[in-house]
C-alpha cells in the first residue's frame, strides 16, 4: 500500500506509471520495474576548442574548418556505448528495428544502426528507464571525447586554388597512410579503455551518432560565417575521424564518399538529460521503489 | 561467267587468304632450336614485365615459368578468407608479353604442396584445348609446352583441368592474360603506330564465397572443404565479391595506380569467367580493342568497353587531367558493394578550359 502511494505520486512525472499493485507483489507475480539506467560520466562544464564540422568554402575555395572557441555546460553522458544486449531489448518490444550487427557472443556495443534506429533507441530507452535520453550534440561528444577527440582528420583546405586535384591527391594520400588493417569485428564494452573523463571506448572501431546536422558554410574574408546550408539528413559522426553519414544509412563502407577510409561500424550512446533537483530527485526515489518492488517480487517468488 | 556458288566460293578463299596469318609458314624444330632465347621474369599485376612495343629482331622462344600456388587469401576489408588457386601467386595470373610469330615456352609447376592437379588453356594457343590437353600435372610434376603466337590481342589463359573442375579452378583464381603484341606495335585505325608510356594489367574475379546460416562468410580448412558449398553458390551465378587484383581495394590507397597528365596508358583488362564493362569516371577510352585483338581497328573515344567473359581487352588513353580516378566495372552495384573498383593518381596541371567550377557550391540566391 505504502508503495503504491509512492508511485502514483510519481506517476505523473513517469513516461510510463506502471502500477506496483500491493497485490501484485503479494502474489508474487511479474512486475515491470523501470529499467536499470546505463552508468554515465558527469562531463564537467568546460571550455574547448572545437572545429567546426561540416564543409567551408572561403572565396569559392575549399577552406579549413574554423576552430571555435566554446563553452559546453557540464551534462551526463553514457560511460559506455549501447550495448547490443540492451539494444535488442528495444527491438524486442518492436520499438526499434533489427541492427545490421554482426553476430558476435560477448557484451558488445550494437552496431548496423542508423541516425534513425539510435533516435528510437532514445525514446525507448526513455520510456524504459524513466528519464530523458537523447543523442549527444557533435560539441558534446567532443568534450566527452576529451583528449581522444580527433574531429575531421585532414586539412579540406584548397592547397592550390588553380589546381583541385592537388588537393584531392593529397587527402588521398594521407586517408591511405591513416589506413590500418582492418578490424570491424566489435569489441567486449570496455576493451578500448576509458579516457580522462572516465569515457569508454571513444574512438575504438565504433563510430558514434550525434544529433548535429551537416552544413556547407561559406566564409567570409575574416573566416566569419557569411552564409550556412544546413542539410539534416545528414549527421556528424565522432569517433576515430569525423564522418559524415546519411540518416538511413547502417554500414560505414555505403555511407561514406567514394574515395577516403569510411567508418568500420556505426553504434552511438546517449546523454541524460539534464534535469531540475526535484525532477533529479524523484527519478532516484523512483528507482529506489523499483529496487524494493523487484525485490520484495524476488523474495515473494522463491 | 561466274555463278553465284562459284563467286561465293571464291569470295571465301579470299577471306581465307586474309585470315591468314602472315607468318604461316611452318618451321621445323631445327629452326625453331636456331631461334634466339629470351627468359622472363614476370611480375605481378597490376605490372607487367618490361617488353618491346615494336619488336628489332625476328620471332624468338619466349620462355616463362609459372609455379602454381595454392593458398589462403584475404578478399575484402571485412577480412573474408578466401581458399585462392593461383598462377604464380596472383590473382589474376601475371601478364606475359610476346610478338607475332614468336613461341611462347612455358613450364608450369604443380608443387607437391598443393592438393589438386592443374593445368593451363591459353586463348592465344591453336589445338589441345588451348594446351589443357598436354598440361595437366599433378603434385610434385612440372610440363613444358611450347605455342607459336599466330594472332595478336590480348588473351585470356586459366586452368582448365576437367568436368565440374573447370569453372571452379577459374573462379578460384586461376587466369591471366597474354598479350600478342604486333611486331610493329600497336596501330589506329589509319594505320597509324600507337605507344604507350605505362601498361597496367587488371585482372578481374568474380568471386563465390558461402555463407552460414547467420549470413556470415565461412571460411575453411582447405580447398577441398570448401568445394561443396562453393559450387552450390556458383550455382547461382551470383557472385559474392567482383574484384580487381584479387582483393577488394586492392588497386587503391598506397596501391592505386599512378600516371601523369600528357601520359599514355594501355589498360588491359581480363575477365576469363563473365562479362564485364570497364569505364574510367572522369576519363575516356582513347583508344579501345574491347574484343582484345589487334587486327581489328580499335573503337575510339569510348564512355565504357564491354569485355566478354572469356576474354581480354585493351584500351589506351592519355590522361588530360589530374586527380583520382576510380576505374571501375560500370555495373555500379558490383564497382561499390561487391569490390570492382580500382584507382588511378594521376598528377598534374589542372586544365581550366576542360574543366572549371564557375560558382562553388553556396545557398540558391533569393531574388
Amino acid at each position: 500500500m505504502h508503495l503504491t502511494l509512492l508511485e502514483a505520486a510519481l506517476g505523473a512525472a513517469a513516461a510510463i506509471a506502471v502500477p506496483l499493485t500491493a497485490a501484485g507483489i503479494m502474489a508474487g507475480s511479474p512486475v515491470d520495474p523501470a529499467m536499470q539506467p546505463a552508468a554515465t560520466v558527469v562531463v564537467g562544464a568546460t571550455t574547448l576548442d572545437f572545429p567546426l564540422p561540416g564543409e567551408f568554402l572561403a572565396v569559392g575555395t575549399p577552406a579549413v574548418a574554423p576552430v571555435e572557441r566554446a563553452a559546453v555546460g557540464a551534462f551526463q553522458i553514457m560511460k559506455r556505448q549501447v550495448s547490443l544486449a540492451d539494444y535488442r531489448r528495444c527491438v524486442d518490444e518492436a520499438a526499434c528495428a533489427a541492427p545490421d550487427a554482426r553476430m558476435v557472443q560477448a557484451d558488445v556495443p550494437v552496431t548496423g544502426v542508423n541516425w534513425l534506429d539510435a533516435q528510437s533507441y532514445a525514446q525507448w530507452y526513455s520510456k524504459a528507464t524513466r528519464l530523458t535520453w537523447r543523442l549527444p550534440t557533435a560539441i558534446e561528444a567532443a568534450a566527452a571525447a576529451a583528449e581522444r577527440f580527433s574531429g575531421d582528420a585532414f586539412s579540406a583546405a584548397a592547397d592550390d586554388p588553380a589546381n583541385p586535384a592537388v588537393r584531392w591527391i593529397r587527402r588521398y594520400r594521407e586517408e591511405a597512410a591513416a589506413k590500418r588493417p582492418p578490424d570491424p569485428k566489435p569489441k567486449p564494452a570496455g576493451y578500448y579503455g576509458a579516457n580522462s573523463k572516465g569515457v569508454e571506448d571513444f574512438a575504438g572501431n565504433v563510430w558514434e551518432w550525434t544529433s548535429t546536422c551537416y552544413a556547407r558554410t561559406i566564409l567570409g574574408e575574416d573566416r566569419d560565417v557569411v552564409d550556412s546550408t544546413e542539410n539534416c539528413g545528414v549527421r556528424v559522426m565522432e569517433g576515430r575521424h569525423r564522418a559524415y553519414m546519411s540518416t538511413f544509412v547502417r554500414d560505414g563502407k555505403s555511407g561514406g564518399c567514394a574515395v577516403g577510409t569510411p567508418p568500420e561500424n556505426l553504434g552511438f550512446r546517449l546523454v541524460l538529460e539534464d534535469r531540475s533537483a526535484v525532477a533529479a530527485a524523484a527519478a532516484r526515489l523512483r528507482n529506489l521503489v523499483d529496487t524494493i518492488g523487484t525485490k520484495i517480487a524476488q523474495e515473494n517468488g522463491k | 561467267m561466274f555463278t553465284r556458288r562459284q563467286a561465293l566460293l571464291g569470295a571465301a578463299a579470299t577471306a581465307m587468304l586474309a585470315a591468314m596469318p602472315p607468318l604461316a609458314a611452318a618451321a621445323n624444330e631445327t629452326e625453331i632450336a636456331a631461334l634466339p632465347r629470351e627468359k622472363v621474369a614476370l611480375v605481378a599485376p597490376p605490372y607487367v614485365h618490361a617488353h618491346e612495343q615494336v619488336a628489332t629482331g625476328g620471332p624468338k622462344v619466349v620462355e616463362f615459368t609459372m609455379p602454381i600456388v595454392e593458398k589462403t587469401v584475404v578478399i575484402d576489408d571485412e577480412g573474408t578468407e578466401f581458399q585462392a588457386m593461383t598462377f604464380d601467386g596472383s590473382m589474376p595470373g601475371p601478364m606475359m608479353v610476346v610478338h607475332e610469330g614468336d613461341y611462347v615456352e612455358m613450364t608450369l609447376m604443380n608443387p607437391e604442396t598443393n592438393p589438386l592437379p592443374h593445368n593451363i588453356d591459353f586463348h592465344a594457343a591453336t589445338g589441345a584445348l588451348g594446351g589443357g590437353a598436354l598440361t595437366l600435372i599433378n603434385p610434385g610434376e612440372q610440363v613444358t609446352l611450347r605455342f607459336k603466337a599466330t594472332r595478336t590481342g590480348t588473351f585470356v589463359y586459366h586452368c582448365a583441368p576437367e568436368g565440374a573442375m573447370i569453372p571452379w579452378h577459374v573462379v578460384s583464381g586461376m587466369s591471366g592474360t597474354i598479350m600478342v603484341l604486333p611486331r610493329d606495335g600497336l596501330k589506329n585505325e589509319k594505320g597509324e603506330t600507337l605507344t604507350y608510356d605505362k601498361v597496367f594489367y587488371v585482372g578481374e574475379n568474380d568471386l563465390y564465397v558461402p555463407r552460414d546460416e547467420e549470413g556470415n562468410f565461412k571460411t575453411y580448412e582447405s580447398h577441398g572443404d570448401s568445394y561443396a558449398d562453393t559450387v552450390e553458390v556458383m550455382r547461382g551465378l551470383i557472385p559474392t565479391h567482383v574484384v580487381f587484383n584479387g582483393a577488394k581495394g586492392a588497386l587503391t590507397g598506397d596501391n592505386a595506380m599512378k600516371a601523369k597528365v600528357g601520359e599514355t596508358v594501355l589498360i588491359v583488362h581480363s575477365q576469363a569467367n563473365r562479362d564485364t564493362r570497364p569505364h574510367l569516371i572522369g576519363g575516356h577510352g582513347d583508344y579501345v580493342w574491347e574484343q582484345g585483338k589487334f587486327a581489328n581497328p580499335p573503337a575510339k573515344d569510348l564512355e565504357t568497353w564491354f569485355i566478354r567473359g572469356g576474354s581480354a581487352g585493351a584500351a589506351l588513353y592519355t590522361f588530360l587531367q589530374p586527380g583520382i580516378y576510380a576505374y571501375v566495372n560500370h555495373n555500379l552495384i558490383e564497382a561499390v558493394e561487391l569490390g570492382a573498383t580500382a584507382h588511378f593518381v594521376v598528377e598534374g596541371e589542372w586544365d581550366d578550359d576542360l574543366m572549371k567550377q564557375v560558382a562553388a557550391p553556396g545557398p540558391i540566391p533569393m531574388n
